[in-house]
């Protein structure tokens, strides 16, 4: 036996030439596939973008088209209203964010399950679906102004033009910088406090010249992450017919003027630079100040008790938080039992019809986003474990590359992208067919895994580098090849990992609007987002669009909770089948 | 179990990582059945070394033969040689079961074969109570084994021990020792393992090679290595030595004068193995030198230098002095018994170095 088994173990040398040769070509292979996937997709399209801003229709170099943008006064005052609101935004989520932060970080405090809830919400239903609600609930004849007029004899319009709209972006997004903020400062070593403390400074003081400081780069990247994602926001402003913001501008320009429309690009083109410079300047400040200043061992800011008047003013602050972030997905879980509501502090007469309706009516829209996004998730895990590979286990030079090509999909807007592919795939058939590509949902799905490779890249290196290289070389030495190595020891060991990756691509993709909008090309295709835009467009549409709504965030939190079973279950293989 | 015994030569290799020498020209045969040690500081290049067998670097230069077959360019999973790793790197998501089974499983063996021979390696380490559970619920001590019966069931060429006992604490250590020897004899395998320790080395290995800085400074027996160093690296890294510079200035008949710097004149006796003349070192173990109160006494078997003590371990089979001499300072063994005075700080002492013992050398 030992004979068998020893024997063919050395090969003639050419022939271990050849392997060896066959192992770089094989990487090779796979980072080609990548870039091509990048390049078509990403790199192509977004270029296509930019080039057709500055070209005439003869094809020479111009500027015309911006000075033809900024000669406008609508566009120009779109600009300045896309900015004043993706500002403003950032400036009232902060308000709400900082002092919740401290709250949590800083004082005995149980709001950690609530920092992580809140967390999840802008994540699982889209801020357009909640301006409707909130419409109903803080309108100018909503709920509360329906209550103020009646009790206090004024109102407040909150929920008008682009103060609605800053209002809606703010409480939707404020949990992006709440939750960067929490990481960083839990990262500050409290060593670092109690030597200010020592000597001398102290209360606000101690606040200003140390902790926000030393979590300043964590408040940053969230503050940035705002002001792209309300700048890049298409559904909200047209919810609310406000059109005289950058996003609607340019939706409107493509669908009524047309793809020719050298504007739409113009503005696309704004979108990308504004984008790219607010994650570059949090990026560029960021740069040598990583602050995790938490030594092995250390231990984090001393949590102190709250005392006297400090939990009335903590709590009341928190509740109030509450209310206003949880009213968007009350105000559609009422909406969507409600007869009628309207002109009244709660609706007159409930229903389940609008389920029935949209159960019967929008079955296909849920399959079809069930279909687009387990594919585009599904993609991006396989192109994320890959470039993940390429660039931890391989010595190709320029891998990192990879990274950084598809990190760029961070700083595009949705309708950018989708405007990209409208263009570049205008009147190219499937190979063999006469199918025209844009009239298909290749491009929805596509889009969807461009625009979430990101995040779920993320997850597959976190997973990778957490797998030691020691115990892949042993199943190698062991004689395991390559792909058994990966098959065997490399997946199961990421699968929490890529698992996570899946969910969060997942679950993002199913509430995208903005790319959506633009690619839907016949109802027969359109997923539950685009579903609830259509539904919400009439009064009448309201209830069932809710509804949808409603089963929309049931299906991605549902989702959200599958997969952290199963990535708590994955990272746990202590203590099961013992004796 | 394994009857293919194999030899292994490396001729002339040599690796770099860019400008980074990692390994000159190492030449190294080891013997089929041996029990193989690769000693050396940390930076030596000695992993590199077994990683280079492994097949997990590749050498820019020179040779890597099995039994007289060069495996360059083998990659590591046809190259049927079996390592250990540092960290035992056993997969977390496996039972200790699946984890001995898998080389098997990827030579596709039978299931009644597997199941045969996972027991029988489970057997052969003492682990067969604890087949289902998971590596993170053993001992350090068990995770090694583990990681052997992985090893060894695939019936490598080769096996190869990367620092397999640096993991564990001191006493376990002594005892895997033992263990790691004892199934080096029942398989045969021929056994190259990599260490930092010269007491790991010397128990455990037959022959053993001393790297320093990517150049191997000398082959052979730990008894050899310890009274034959070939410079004086290998000298202060097997075992401790005493190392004085200085010059022979004299050679003559049955006696050698050496000018110790900063020590003084030295006569000694010599059997025919002298140094020429010119710059050497004179080296001597601790063990060899007595030390006594500062009287006249003068035995010609030894060379007599003053000096006074600068500091003592007591390490209780034995006290050991740092005495300055001179410009040199001059470690010495005591011997110790109850009863027996130590020697303060300052104490002014008399050391005999056995002339016999010292060799000179001159690299």
């Amino acid at each position: 036996m030992s004979a068998v088994l020893t024997e063919p173990a050395t090969p003639r040398l050419p022939g271990a030439a050849r392997a060896r040769q066959r192992i770089a070509w094989g990487h090779w292979l796979l980072a080609a596939l990548v870039f091509a996937f990048l390049g078509a997709f990403l790199l192509l399209p977004v270029g296509e973008v930019i080039y057709t801003a500055f070209v005439t229709e003869t094809g020479a170099l111009t500027l015309g088209h911006f000075s033809n943008f900024f000669g406008q006064a609508l566009l120009r005052e779109s600009f300045v209203n896309s900015l004043l609101v993706a500002l403003a935004s950032v400036f009232f989520a902060s308000a709400i964010a900082v002092p919740l932060a401290y709250l949590t970080v800083r004082f005995e405090f149980r709001g950690a399950l609530l920092i992580q809830t809140l967390g999840v919400l802008p994540l699982i239903m889209p801020p357009f679906v909640g301006a409707v609600a909130l419409q109903l609930i803080f309108g100018r004849s909503g709920s509360v102004n329906l209550l103020l007029n009646e009790y206090l004899g004024f109102s407040i319009p909150i929920m008008d033009g682009l103060v609605g709209v800053t209002f809606v972006e703010s409480i939707h997004y404020f949990p992006f910088i709440l939750l960067n903020l929490v990481a960083a400062m839990r990262n500050i070593d409290g060593a670092m406090e109690e030597s200010a403390m020592n000597l001398g400074a102290r209360g606000w003081r101690l606040f200003w010249r140390i902790i926000f400081p030393l979590s300043l780069p964590g408040y940053l990247a969230g503050a940035a992450l705002v002001f792209v994602k309300v700048f890049d926001d298409l559904g909200t402003p047209l919810v609310m017919g406000v059109t005289n913001m950058l996003a609607p501008q340019a939706y409107l320009r493509i669908t009524s003027i047309g793809i020719e429309d050298p504007l739409g690009y113009v503005i696309s083109v704004i979108m990308i630079v504004l984008s790219i410079l607010a994650l570059w300047m949090a990026a560029r400040f960021m740069k040598g100040k990583d602050y995790s200043t938490l030594q092995k061992g250390g231990s984090s800011l001393q949590r102190r008790q709250l005392r006297g008047w400090e939990p009335v003013l903590a709590y009341g602050w928190v509740v109030f938080v509450l209310l206003v972030t949880l009213a968007p997905h009350l105000g559609i879980l009422v909406m969507s039992f409600s007869r009628v509501w309207s002109f009244s502090v709660l609706p007159d007469s409930y229903t389940l019809a609008h389920y029935a309706t949209v159960l019967t009516d929008s079955r296909l829209m849920i399959y079809n986003t069930l279909k687009y996004c387990l594919m585009s998730a599904g993609l991006d895990i396989i192109l994320g474990t890959a470039i993940a590979y390429l660039i931890y286990r391989t010595k190709l030079p320029a891998r990192q590359w990879l990274d950084y090509t598809a990190s760029i999909a961070l700083a595009i807007p949705g309708l950018v992208l989708a405007i990209g592919y409208l263009r570049m795939f205008k009147g190219v058939n499937f190979p063999f067919t006469d199918t025209p590509i844009v009239g298909t949902w290749i491009l929805i799905m596509l889009v969807y895994a461009v625009r979430r490779l990101p995040y779920a890249l993320r997850s597959c290196m976190a997973a990778l580098q957490q797998v030691h290289l020691s115990l892949e070389e042993a199943a190698n030495s062991l004689g395991a090849g390559k792909l058994s190595t990966a098959r065997r020891i490399m997946v199961p060991l990421m699968m929490g990992g890529i698992l996570a990756g899946f969910v969060t691509s997942f679950i993002t993709a199913a509430v995208e609007l903005s790319a959506t909008i633009l690619l839907t090309s016949s109802q027969s295709q359109a997923p539950m987002s685009y579903g609830i835009y259509l539904y919400m467009q009439s009064i009448a549409g309201r209830g069932p669009g809710a509804a949808l709504s409603v089963i929309a965030v049931g299906v991605v939190a549902l989702g959200t909770y599958l997969s952290h079973r199963v990535i708590e279950n994955s990272r746990a293989p202590v203590a099961t089948r013992g004796e | 179990m394994n009857q293919n015994k194999v030899s292994l030569e490396a001729r002339h290799i040599s690796l770099s990582y860019g400008a980074t020498e990692v390994l000159k020209d190492v030449n190294l045969r080891i013997e089929p059945g041996e029990f193989f040690a690769l000693l050396g500081p940390s930076g030596s290049g000695k992993s590199t070394l077994l990683r280079l067998i492994a097949g997990f670097n590749q050498h820019q230069r020179g040779e890597l033969l099995i039994d007289g077959k060069d495996i360059t360019g083998t990659p590591p999973h046809l190259r049927n040689v079996g390592m250990v790793f540092q960290n035992y790197a056993l997969w977390p998501h496996m039972t200790v079961w699946d984890n001995v089974a898998f080389g098997l499983v990827e030579r596709k063996e039978s299931r009644e074969e597997i199941k045969r021979k996972v027991g029988a390696a489970l057997e052969l380490v003492g682990l067969q109570p604890y087949a289902s559970r998971r590596p993170s619920q053993l001992s350090g001590g068990q995770q090694q084994r583990v990681a052997l019966a992985r090893t060894v069931i695939i019936e490598p060429k080769l096996l190869l021990l990367d620092e397999p006992l640096s993991n564990l604490d001191k006493n376990l250590r002594v005892q895997m020792r033992e263990e790691l020897k004892n199934l080096q004899r029942t398989l045969g395998l021929t056994t190259i393992f990599v260490t930092h320790d010269q007491e790991e080395a010397m128990t455990t290995a037959d022959r053993m090679a001393v790297l320093d800085k990517g150049v191997l400074q000398q082959v052979g027996k730990a008894v050899a290595l310890f009274d034959f160093p070939a410079n004086r690296f290998v000298a202060g890294f097997v075992g401790t030595a005493n190392l004085v510079d200085g010059r022979v200035t004299q050679v003559n008949g049955e006696t050698l004068t050496f000018q110790a710097d900063g020590v003084g004149v030295m006569v000694l006796p010599h059997s025919g193995d002298a140094p020429g003349l010119g710059q050497a070192t004179m080296s001597f173990r601790p063990h060899t030198v007595n030390i006594r109160v500062r009287d006249g006494h003068v035995d010609a078997s030894r060379i007599w230098l003053n000096g006074h003590v600068e500091s003592s371990e007591f390490l209780g089979e034995s006290s050991r002095y740092r005495v300055r001499v001179g410009d040199a300072v001059i470690v010495a063994n005591q011997p110790h018994y109850s009863g027996l005075s130590l020697f303060p700080p300052g104490a002014d002492v008399r050391l005999g170095v056995e002339a016999t013992q010292v060799r000179f050398l001159t690299r």
